[in-house]
Parts: C-alpha cells; structure tokens; sequence
C-alpha cells in the first residue's frame, strides 16, 4: 500500500505494508537513522519521535497511524543550523556517553517540555520513565532538561 | 645521543622494516610529520600481544601515532574504540595538552584495522594507564620536533622556542604554523619520551571538555553500525537453534526461497536469510522449516548446585600462614555462602554488523571492544589471510564488556558472501539477551575467623564460576586461603564491567559487614581497624564523612550501609542510605569516594562513576537472566528489566584528584562496591541479611525478622 507521510516538514509518498513499524519506515526507507532501535517492544525509549507534537514510540507504531500526519524525528528539531533548547541542554550537561539513547531521550523532553514547560526534577523523571539509558547517564539528563527549561523560558 | 628503549627496539628488532612501511603510511595521511610511539617491550608482554600487524602494514609494536599534516591538520591514531566512556574526548585532550592546540581541532582516527596500529581491545580499563600516556609521549615528541624545525630555519636556539596554538613562537614574536614547517615533507620519527606534561602543570587535560562530537550525537548524525547502509545492501537473519548447542538436525528452505528477492544459506548447523528490506528478510525467516537437537541443559533452579557440582581441579591463588588451625582457633568464627545470577549486558545498542565482499577482500563494520579481534575471528572463520579483512568500528552504543566478539559480523560476512551484495545483520533484543554471552553467575563460599577485639586472624575463601578479577583482599589477614574454582557454566559467559570483582566483593563486603556485627563493631570502624592500605582507608574516610555516616543514625524503615574496594588500580568505597517502602527496597542516596589518580576529565569522570553506580543498581537489586533448556526465557525488557530514572538514588562522588599518582580507567572500579554497600544497608534497616544477587528480584523476601 501507498501512504503520504509528512516527516520533518517534508512530504514523503511510500509503498509498504501498512502494519510495517513507522521505525522501519524512516530509518530503512526515508534514511532517517537517527531514531533508534533498542528493543522494538515499547520499553526503551529509543525509537521516540513526535506524531502531531505527541511523542510515540515508532517501533510499535504501525505506519498507517502516521499516514497524513506530521511526524518529527530528531533531525528535524534543529532550526537553520541552530539546535533545539533541548539538544543544547544534553551538549551543556554532557548528558551523553554512548549517545544511543540521546535521540529518544531529546524527543521524549521535547514532548515532556511542551505540555509542561517547567518541570520539577521529579516531574522529569517521571515523564522520562520509559526512556532507557544504559550508560545510566540519568541524573545529567535531568540536568539537560532543566537547561532547556530554563533556556526556554529565557 | 642516548638510546631510549624504545628507539633501541626500533633499530633491533628485526621484524621491523619501518622505512618500508613509511611510503604507505604517508601514501594515506599525506606527507608532513609522523611521530611513532613505540610499546615498550614490558607493555607488549603484560598486554599479552601476539601476531597480527597492525594497519597499514605497520608492525605490531606501534601503539600509535600523531600525524602532523602539511595543511596543518593533526590526526592521531588508535586502535582503542569509543563506546561511550568518551575515551575520543580525553585523548583529544591528550593530544591537545602536548601539541598546544585547541582540542577541536584534533582529528582521532580510532578502531579501524585498515588505519589504525594494532590494539588488542578496548576493556580492563587499559586507554588511561597505557594509552594516555603514549599518545602524551607522541605528542609531545611532535611538538619538539616542530620546535627544532622552526629553530632550523630561523638559526634560533630551540630552548628560546614555545608553541602556542598551533603556531611556534620566538621571543620577538615571530610565529610560524605547525603545517607550514611540515611543508614538503616526509618526515618520521619516533618518540622519545621527554617533556610530558606532570599532571599538575595540565591545562587541557583535568579540565571537563565536553564529548568532543556531541552535536553528531544530539542530531542523530552519527551513525552507528546499525544505522549504515551501503549501496545494494540487503537485510540479514540468521536462524537460531532451539536451545544452547543446538544441532540442525531437519531443514527445508523452499517456501522462503521462493520469496521475491529471498536467498537462503544454509551451511551445517548455519541457516540465514537475505532479503531487499528488513520486513521481507523477517517473513523469510519464519518461512524457514527447521527441527532442532537440542540436549536437555540445566536451569536457572538448579544452578548454584550445579556450579559447585561441576568444579574442576584447582589451586588456591594466596595461600598464607595455617588457615585452618587459625579457622579453628579463633574466638568469634562464621561460615556463609554467597550467591551471584547470570545477568545480560544489555547495550542499548544491540549487536549489529554490515559485510562487504570484493575481490575476494571482505570489509566488516562492527561494534565490537576488539576490531583486532574480529579480524582474527574472521579469518579463521573463513579461512582468510587476515591482509584480506578490514574491520571498521564506528563508534558504538556501549559495550560494558560486552562486545568483545564479532558473531554478527561473521554472519553478515557468511551471508554477503552468498548474495554478492553487501548485507546487514542487526541483533534484535531477543537474540542480544539469548545469544550474546553473560556475566557469569557464581556462588562464592567464605570461613572466617577473627579476635574479640576485632582482628581478622583467618580467612578462607572459595569462588565457584565468576572469576578471579578482585579475588584478593587488601585486608590484612595473616592466614589466608583464595581459591577460584572454574566450573562447567550453562549459560555462554564472558567478560562484563569488572568482571568478577563485582561478585568477589559483594561476597567479600557482605561478610566484613556480618564480621562486624559479630564483634558488635561499627562496619566502618571494623574495616579501618583490618586495613593498612593508604588509598583505600582515604576512600573510606572520605565517603564517611560526605555521608555523615557517624554523625547520623538511619530513620526507621531507613538503613545506611558501606563496602569498598580495590579493582584496576582505582580505589572505591560507598557508603548508601536506602529506605524501605512497601517491602521494596529503594536506594535513597550514594555516596561514592573514587581515586583513580590523576583526574583528566572532572565531568566524563562523574559520568563514568554515575554510570558504573546507575548499572550496578540492576545487577545489586533486580537483574537476574532466567533459563531452561538452553533458552533464556526472560529475553525482553519487559521481563528483564534495567535501571530507568526512577530507581536512580542521589548520587554524590568524591573524586580524590591524586595529581601524584598515574591515571587509571575508571568505567570499572566503581561498580564493585555498590551492591555490598546495599546489602549492608538492607541489612541495618530490617536486620535480614541478604546473601544472593540480585538482592530484591521480587521485593523484600518476607522473613521473621532477625534483629
Ligand atoms: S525500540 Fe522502540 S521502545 Fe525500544
Ligand atoms: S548514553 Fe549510552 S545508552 Fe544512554
């Protein structure tokens, strides 16, 4: 089957099974890498990108819910070379080691940022709780986001 | 002139041609200024080196080396890997510190056997004490002969020279830039070791430089292992056996053949897929017919007794003193065992490689701790000369000792070589939980025997299956018995962050702890009265006072607990409050001490002590990897879970900044202390002693309380 799909402001036209995850779709037929795969059953966080501002997990996401919809993946946060409050806020707190779960992690605040543009500590581990970070990296991300709450606000 | 070990090695050895190698060296990087580090013989020795030259062409006694380009760009390169402990950014440092310049315009070229010297691997905590300081060494080097050269030509006296930014300076002055001396040049050397930095004289180095490509990161650039995808490359599956072992005793392929742009291999007990894209390649997979024989392997029930069951002949490693009359004399005596599960390294990023066959040469990029390793694999795998593979290792997500071996590279190359197009192989989560190997389970078995006063006069200990890593105590006990027991494991078992020093000191610390008690002497004053060692009663100390851990006493339902250690040259110790809620333990705060000498980077340091604390919460509390027959039947994060936000407990660190001591590794050490200190405390809280990791897989087990 054929879906329309807008991703990152741009139209893409693909032809696949609809159940085909939305994951799949972007990294092995639009190139778009930056999402990642850590365990393809909804539990790590690593697959996270926006559907119409929301933030989904795109590995159990069946592509035909994102058909004329507007999704954001990480390479489309930064604006004209200058990157989202929220990726300045992991660079600023180093919150990165391997760096694999920072793109789901980045979109993961960045939905948690819009509904609620400044979180208590708490408030961001409770909406980061299903992001995974291996490295265990956690207590510097609390800290990014914070920074882009500030920053934000600034 | 005096000769320097390692020059004299270079002029002596004689499998070493490097003129010979000199053309090819610069036929890639261009000409200007190659300064060599040499390993000093010692170093090959204890890093155990064999065979296998490096890139290039370049013998295997390279460690690296700083490449000073005509156009003024500065390349160094190692086989080290980056996979997350953010080695990239501190030998940048390294590089920069010598060189004088910026560390953002150094270029590090890590992990690719086509390009780099030949490494061994990336693990025991190795790039800080051997790396570091050859990279240190080189640069150095490159600045002094950049120093002579621009003395040449100015007629001036070198020792008036400085460099600054890239540029030589004379005292009027006058400058020059590093790319303009190397001008037309092909010059190499190699290093002769003078005028490294003293840790206390650092200006780059010791300083928090941020990941050094953290854009890539945070814009989902970087492109990992599994995110590559060259032209014509399809996705492969590799059909895995029922259980452990597993024969392939029936197979029919057809109805996946016959899938569109489907192959199918089978090759002995080998079965894979390819396919155009990944979807597809999973339909053909479960089109496979296939019938397994497998033979009936014990489980997760019966596993400690099997482990002791199947101990094989040894010898203790410290044998001191009469062990077993002191045992027996000693007033206050205790006997306990101790139990460790099998648990999964989980990298985020699961295993993944891409192969590529041409002319008969294959190319593998893979995330793997040994790039130098695969290649060996491979070639023995495919019975290839290894000058006819290149392994590339981009920079991984995370290896935490796990990735030392290169499965899926092998089976992408089996698979590639079959369709005659490059394929890609990703591990799903299932498969990283069941195939990849685990950190061994054991069960460690401890007699002890001390002085009313507290003296520890006997100890006699015996680890079944985990490993010798940390086995030793620093405590000092004049009878002693250490003893490792290799046994028959049923699950594949292999390296993990600090290997067995984790299990070793959680058995060690808990029984210190019960020690303690018996004596009816405070843990902390206990262990201070048994240790001499400088740097551990300072990590001890220094965690104490941070934590108050005199000055206050634990609120009820509330325990507070402390164990340390001694693991790859650092020193740890912990001293933990948790709290319990609802009979399920929480850790509230953790306070680590660490020295691991001379700090290079502050920030990448906490990370790594953060990181090694956050990891070794899962191994102390919940994660256990179950199984039956051969298959690991827990193979999700939904069923095996890992430590998320919300398990992660204040975390405060103490780095003691030992400016007079070397630098070690420090993504290792620090998790060793963690689940004893945890132990301890679940056991000051509720007076139940805990004696089996994880501790609290289900909550807090309901037992009568002892206290
Ligand atoms: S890959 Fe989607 S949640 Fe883990
Ligand atoms: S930084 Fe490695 S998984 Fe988060």
């Amino acid at each position: 089957m054929a879906f329309e799909i807008l991703v990152n402001g741009a139209s893409h036209r693909v032809e696949t099974d609809p159940e085909t995850s939305l994951l799949s779709v972007l990294r092995n037929q639009l190139g778009l890498t930056g999402s990642k795969y850590g365990c393809g059953e909804g539990q790590c966080g690593a697959c996270a990108v926006l559907i119409d501002g929301r933030a989904v997990r795109s590995c159990i996401t069946p592509v035909k819910h994102a058909a004329g919809r507007h999704v954001t993946t990480i390479e489309g946060l930064a604006r004209n070379g200058k990157l989202h409050p929220v990726q300045q806020g992991f660079l600023d707190a180093d919150a990165l080691q391997c760096g694999y779960c920072t793109p789901g992690m980045v979109m993961s605040a960045v939905a948690l940022l819009a509904k609620d543009p400044h979180p208590t500590d708490a408030a961001i581990r409770r909406g980061m709780e299903g992001n995974v970070c291996r490295c265990g990296t956690y207590p510097r991300i609390v800290a990014a986001v914070r920074m882009a709450s500030k920053g934000a606000a600034r | 002139m005096t000769l320097e070990p390692e020059r004299y090695e270079l002029r002596e050895a004689p499998a070493y041609d490097f003129p010979l190698d000199r053309r090819e060296f610069f036929k890639t990087l261009g000409g200007g200024l190659l300064i060599v580090a040499l390993i000093s013989p010692s170093d090959a020795q204890e890093s155990g080196r064999r065979g296998g030259a490096g890139g290039l062409g370049a013998p295997k006694e390279i460690a690296a080396w700083i490449h000073v380009g005509e156009d003024g760009v500065i390349t160094a390169n190692t086989g080290k890997v980056e996979v997350g402990q953010n080695i990239r950014t501190s030998l940048s440092q390294a590089v920069a510190e010598e060189l004088r310049i910026p560390v953002s315009s150094v270029r590090l070229v890590m992990g690719d056997t086509a390009l780099t010297p030949y490494d061994m691997g990336t693990f025991g905590s190795l790039t800080t004490p051997q790396m570091a300081p050859q990279i240190h060494k080189a640069s150095a080097a490159a600045r002094q002969a950049l120093i002579a050269l621009a003395a040449k030509q100015w007629s001036a006296d070198p020792a008036t020279l400085t460099a600054s930014d890239g540029r030589v300076i004379a005292p009027g002055g006058r400058s020059i830039g590093y790319g303009e001396l190397t001008k037309g040049r092909k010059l190499v050397e190699t290093v002769d070791g003078a005028g490294i930095a003293a840790p206390k004289d650092w200006k780059v180095c010791g300083q928090s430089i941020p990941k050094v490509d953290g854009r890539a990161f945070v814009t989902g650039a970087h492109q990992y292992v599994s995110d590559l995808h060259p032209a014509g490359m399809l996705f492969g599956k590799v059909l895995r056996p029922a259980g452990y072992g597993g024969k392939l005793a029936s197979f029919d392929g057809s109805k996946a053949a016959a899938m569109p742009g489907v192959k199918v291999v089978r090759d002995g007990d080998f079965a894979g897929v390819t396919a155009p894209s990944q979807e597809a390649a999973e339909r053909a997979l479960e089109a496979l017919k296939a019938e397994w024989k497998v033979d009936p392997q014990p489980s997760d029930r019966e596993l400690f007794g099997y482990l002791k069951e199947n101990a094989s002949e040894s010898r203790p490693s410290t044998l001191e003193g009469a062990v077993d009359q002191a045992l027996a004399e000693a007033p206050v005596k205790l006997r306990r065992t101790y139990e460790i599960a099998y648990i999964a390294h989980t990298p985020l990023e699961p295993r993944a490689a891409v192969a590529e066959w041409s002319d008969g040469k294959l190319t593998a990029w893979i995330g793997t701790q040994r790039p130098f390793g695969v290649r060996s694999e491979l070639a023995e795998a495919f019975h290839l000369p290894e000058d006819r593979i290149r392994v590339i290792m981009p920079d991984t997500g995370s290896g935490y000792g796990g990735k030392h071996t290169g499965e899926a590279a092998i089976e992408a190359a089996r698979l590639a070589r079959e369709a005659g197009q490059p394929v890609k192989v990703v591990w799903t989560r299932a498969e990283e939980f069941t195939w990849a190997y685990a950190r061994p389970a054991g069960v460690i078995e401890i007699a002890s025997g001390a002085t009313k006063e507290g003296a520890i006069v006997a100890w006699d200990f015996h680890n079944y299956n985990s490993g010798a890593a940390g086995i030793d105590s620093l405590y000092t006990i004049p009878n002693q018995r250490v003893q490792f027991h290799p046994t028959k494991s049923p699950l594949r078992q292999g390296s993990y962050r600090a290997l067995a020093s984790t299990a070793n000191h959680f058995a060690r610390e808990s029984h210190i702890d019960e020690l303690a008690h018996e004596v009816g002497l405070d843990p902390l004053e206990f262990r201070l009265k048994n240790l001499s060692n400088p740097r551990l009663r300072a990590v001890f100390e220094a965690a104490a006072n941070k934590f108050s851990w005199n000055k206050r006493k634990p609120t009820a339902g509330h325990g507070f607990g402390i164990a340390g250690g001694f693991e790859k040259a650092g020193y740890i110790a912990m001293a933990v409050e948790i709290a319990i809620e609802r009979g399920q333990v929480r850790v509230v705060r953790v306070v680590s001490a660490f020295d691991c000498g001379a700090v290079v980077n502050p920030v990448h340091l906490n990370s790594q002590v953060e990181g090694a604390v956050v990891m070794g919460l899962g191994g102390a509390l919940f994660e256990a990897l179950k199984f039956e027959n051969g298959r690991v039947t827990n193979a999700s994060l939904s069923e095996y879970q890992v430590p998320r936000f919300s398990d992660t407990p204040e975390l405060e660190t103490v780095l003691i900044d030992r400016k007079d001591q070397p630098s070690v590794g420090a993504g290792e050490c620090p998790i060793v202390g963690l689940a004893p200190a945890i132990a301890n405390a679940i056991y000051s809280a509720t007076g139940q002693r805990l004696r089996s990791m994880p501790l609290v897989p289900n909550g807090l087990p309901k037992v009568v309380s002892q206290r």
